[in-house]
C-alpha cells in the first residue's frame, strides 16, 4: 500500500519561501493498493497535483471527504479526472439529516461562489453518504466514524490485508475533557486509530496557541502525540499544519513534542510529497 | 470496552462542566455516566458504580409517583427518549442510597446525530425543593 501526501496544510493554502519543505497545499492524501485501487482522502488544493500524476489506464477514483470545510474541498473542481468521461469519480462524505451530500457540496461548487456547477463540470460524478458501517472499495476495507470537530466530520481507518492507515486530519479529542488523554472508551477517534500502522493526525497548533483556540476543532502538537501514544500506533504523521507555521517552526514543534512525550513510535513529519510504503 | 460514539463523548464532556445533575445511557439502556451533581442527589459515586445495566439503575433509585406507586422502567423519561426517540419530561420521586426520598423533575432527550443514528440518551434533572 502506497500512501502519498499531496497537501498537508490546514485552513488555508500557504505557499511561500518559508513553507517549501512542508508545503503550502491543503489536505489531500492518496492511498493506492497493489491491485490499483485509488483512494483520495480529502480534496484540498493538493488534489490538483495528484490529478496530474495518475496512471493513464485509471477508470475509477474514490474521494473520501472527512467533512465539507473549504480547505478539504477547494481542489475538487481542479481535479482533472472529474472532467474525464472515461473515469468514474465517487465522492464519499458524512451524512446530514438536513441536506444531501451533493446539495451541500453544490453550495460551494456553484455560482456565485464558483463559476461552474458540479453537474456541468463532472460527467461521471457519484455521491455516497457514509453509513458509519464498515464498507469496501476495491481491495480496501474502510471504517468511518464521527469525530470531534465542528460540523459532522469523520475520520477513516483504511485496512488492507491487516495493515491499517488512519486519517484524522481535523480532530480535537481533548475538547471539554477534564484530563487528556483519558481512557480509550472516552476518547474520540480511538477505535479508528488503535494500533494503526500509520496515523495521519491533526497537529495544527502549538500548546501555547491552543490555549486561545479551544473549540476550533484542532489538536495541539503535544496532545496529538499523546493521542498517538494512547492508540499505540506504529508510525505517526503530524498533519494539517497551521498556515502561519514556517518550515523551521514546524521542525521545532515536532522536536519539542518528541522531547516531551518520548514516543515509542516512528514519526514522519507531514511534508508535501512524502511517500510511505506499507508492506503487507 | 469499545469506544463510545462521539455524541456520547461530547455529552459526557458537557455534563462534567454542568452544575445540573446529568445521566447518560447507551442504546442498550446501560447507565454509562452520571456527573458529580447527580452523585450528590443519588448518594452514589460514578467511580464506584461504573456501568450499570437498565435493570439495575431503573429500580435501584426506586422511582415512584406521588402516591408511592413504583414507576415501571419503560415509563421513565430516559428510557422513553432512547426507545421512542423523542424528548420526555416527568416529575416523580426517587430514593437514593442514603434512603432519603426526593422529588425530582427530569427532562430526557435522545442523542440523535446528524447521521440519523441515536447513540444514547441524556437526562437532566433537578431536585424539587419547596
Amino acid at each position: 500500500v502506497k500512501v502519498t501526501l499531496w497537501g498537508t496544510r490546514g485552513s488555508l493554502a500557504a505557499p511561500g519561501a518559508d513553507t517549501v519543505r512542508y508545503g503550502g497545499n491543503t489536505s489531500c492524501v492518496s492511498v493506492e493498493g497493489p491491485e490499483g485501487t485509488l483512494l483520495v482522502l480529502d480534496a484540498g488544493t493538493g488534489i490538483r497535483n495528484l490529478g496530474r500524476n495518475l496512471p493513464e489506464d485509471l477508470n475509477r477514483v474514490d474521494i473520501l471527504l472527512t467533512h465539507l470545510h473549504m480547505d478539504h474541498l477547494q481542489g475538487l473542481p481542479f481535479f482533472a479526472p472529474i472532467r474525464n468521461p472515461d473515469i468514474e469519480t465517487h465522492v464519499w462524505g458524512p451524512a446530514s439529516t438536513m441536506l444531501s451530500l451533493k446539495s451541500r457540496l453544490q453550495r460551494y461548487v456553484s455560482p456565485p461562489l464558483f463559476p461552474v456547477s458540479v453537474r456541468d463540470l463532472a460527467p461521471r460524478l457519484f455521491f455516497h453518504e457514509l453509513s458509519l458501517e464498515m464498507f469496501e472499495i476495491g481491495e480496501f476495507d474502510i471504517a468511518a466514524q464521527l469525530v470531534i470537530h465542528p460540523n459532522p466530520t469523520v475520520g477513516y481507518r483504511i485496512i488492507h490485508h491487516g495493515k491499517a492507515v488512519t486519517y484524522l486530519p481535523d480532530h480535537e479529542p481533548m475538547l471539554g475533557a477534564r484530563k487528556f488523554p483519558r481512557s480509550p472508551q472516552w476518547t474520540s477517534g480511538y477505535d479508528l486509530a488503535a494500533k494503526a500502522d500509520l496515523l495521519i493526525h491533526d497537529t495544527q497548533y502549538s500548546p501555547d496557541e491552543y490555549q486561545d483556540r479551544v473549540g476550533f476543532g484542532h489538536s495541539n502538537m503535544v496532545q496529538a502525540f499523546e493521542f498517538a501514544a494512547l492508540a499505540d500506533v506504529n508510525r505517526f504523521v503530524p498533519f494539517h499544519h497551521d498556515p502561519t507555521h514556517s518550515d523551521d517552526q514546524l521542525d521545532q514543534m515536532i522536536l519539542d513534542a518528541m522531547r516531551e512525550v518520548a514516543p515509542g513510535f516512528g514519526v514522519t513529519p507531514g511534508q508535501e510529497g512524502t511517500k510511505i510504503n506499507l508492506a503487507d | 470496552m469499545a469506544q463510545q460514539e462521539v455524541e456520547v463523548i461530547l455529552a459526557r464532556h458537557l455534563a462534567e462542566h454542568l452544575a445540573l445533575p446529568v445521566f447518560i445511557i447507551d442504546p442498550q439502556g446501560n447507565l454509562i455516566f452520571f456527573n458529580e451533581p447527580a452523585e450528590a442527589v443519588l448518594g452514589l459515586r460514578f467511580g464506584d458504580t461504573g456501568l450499570m445495566p437498565a435493570s439495575e439503575w431503573s429500580t435501584m433509585f426506586e422511582p415512584m409517583d406521588q402516591a408511592g406507586k413504583p414507576i415501571a422502567p419503560e415509563e421513565l423519561p430516559l428510557v422513553i427518549a432512547m426507545t421512542q426517540g423523542h424528548p420526555e419530561h416527568k416529575a416523580f420521586w426517587i430514593r437514593g442510597s442514603d434512603f432519603k426520598t426526593r422529588q425530582i423533575e427530569l427532562t430526557a432527550f435522545p442523542l440523535l446525530g446528524q447521521s440519523g443514528r441515536i447513540s444514547g440518551a441524556v437526562s437532566i434533572f433537578w431536585e424539587v425543593t419547596k
